[in-house]
């Protein structure tokens, strides 16, 4: 049952880290949490059906459909998540400030959220999948201990959206003039790490060379296991062992995402000088 | 985001170059093929031994009705495959030494270690 539960817990908590931090980086959106909530289920669908599918998924492409799959899902999650810190670059602060014109912020608000729907959908899509699937194999199997099993699962869900939840609220608490600053760090870094698990994928599938693999062996200090391991893993994208490619994808997504912030914001002022 | 971005996609463009210049032309293509099946829950063999160095395919059959998930965090490879099937995954160059892999919906008795020397 404590086998189960680790297993679960590790899954949910990836989705989980990521969308306490997207909804807090979103709270000054109106509405957000209808799109959250539709995201959650699309996402929740998605998975079904993924794991479903999971073999022809996996004989596409000749046998690297999966990887080609898990790579793209990350890409599509990586890109909506830079428009989300470009857009608030330029437009967290009349957000935040409570202006609510009508006309284009609230258009620029629904855009904003259909992003986060996707970026949520997909994060619980990727990690709601392998779920199912490992939930399905308990359940197929006539073992005596599936019901254990199935509850031991259970409380790994409950456990991962609680941490899930802890990330959010002690966001919340930032005080609100750090607060965009550090969502917006998070966010990068996390499509940052999302990055860096593409490319992992493509080296998987020989698509990609690993170059000096492993760059740095730090298993034995911070095992990807442990929970400040898996939490980092979420949060920072940690990896014990990051092949060199890895670490390239991960820098270029941190200082592209970083450098159209900063054009941003720029703009943003260039166009509104300071009273 | 009107202004400001002319300038992204040819940066862009110049770290595309600079890696695509960086990549040794045999990115492609293993140096051998090696077999892993999973049946009743476990691996066979248990102990795999490959030679250093090389990039090899890893074909792991899962002979079991249910699926599997093959993770290693010494080899950073995860796979989900399902039953009645086979996937492969490509691992290495690796230094000698153990690396140990599962399959993490049965951890306590899928179980491995690839031992390259």
């Amino acid at each position: 049952m404590f086998g189960t539960a680790v297993i679960v817990f590790r899954e949910v908590l990836e989705a989980a880290v990521l969308i306490g931090i997207v909804a807090a980086a979103t709270r000054s959106i109106p509405g957000r949490n209808r799109w959250l909530a539709a995201g959650l289920l699309a996402g929740l669908s998605g998975a079904g059906l993924v794991a479903a599918f999971a073999d022809g998924i996996g004989s596409l492409a000749s046998g690297i459909g999966q990887e080609l799959f898990n790579a793209l899902v990350l890409g599509i999650a990586v890109l909506m998540l830079a428009w989300h810190n470009i857009w608030m670059a330029s437009h967290g602060a009349e957000l935040a400030a409570g202006a609510r014109a009508v006309g284009s912020a609230i258009r620029a608000g629904k855009r904003e959220c259909s992003v986060l729907l996707v970026v949520v959908g997909l994060a619980v899509l990727r990690e709601g999948s392998e779920t199912v699937l490992f939930v399905y194999g308990i359940a197929a199997s006539e073992a005596s201990g599936a019901s254990s099993m199935l509850t031991g699962g259970l409380g790994g869900l409950i456990l991962g959206v609680a941490v899930g939840y802890a990330i959010y609220a002690g966001l919340l608490r930032v005080p609100m003039r750090w607060f965009f600053t550090a969502t917006g760090v998070l966010v990068l870094l996390l499509a940052a790490g999302m990055a860096s698990q593409a490319a992992r994928f493509l080296i998987q599938a020989d698509l990609l060379p690993s170059l000096a693999s492993p760059l740095w062996d730090t298993s034995t200090a911070l095992p990807e296991d442990s929970i400040p391991g898996m939490l980092l893993r979420s949060l920072i994208g940690y990896d014990a062992r990051p092949a060199g490619m890895q670490m390239i994808f991960y820098l270029t997504v941190l200082v592209v995402i970083a450098f159209g912030m900063k054009l941003a914001s720029r703009s943003v002022a260039a166009i509104r000088p300071e009273p | 985001m009107k202004n400001g971005f002319k300038s992204l996609p040819s940066y862009l463009g110049f770290i595309q170059i600079l890696l695509i210049l960086m990549v040794p032309v045999e990115v492609l293509g293993a140096d051998g093929e090696y077999s892993l099946v999973i049946q009743e829950h476990r691996f066979q063999p248990e102990e795999l031994k490959i030679p250093a160095g090389k990039k090899v395919k890893l074909i792991i059959e899962n002979r079991d009705a249910t699926p599997e998930e093959f993770e290693s965090h010494a080899l950073n490879r995860e796979k989900v495959i399902p039953g009645k099937s086979s996937a492969s995954i490509f691992i290495g160059p690796l230094k000698p030494g153990r690396y140990p892999f599962v399959g993490e919906f049965n951890e306590k008795t899928a179980k491995g270690v690839i031992s390259v020397e």
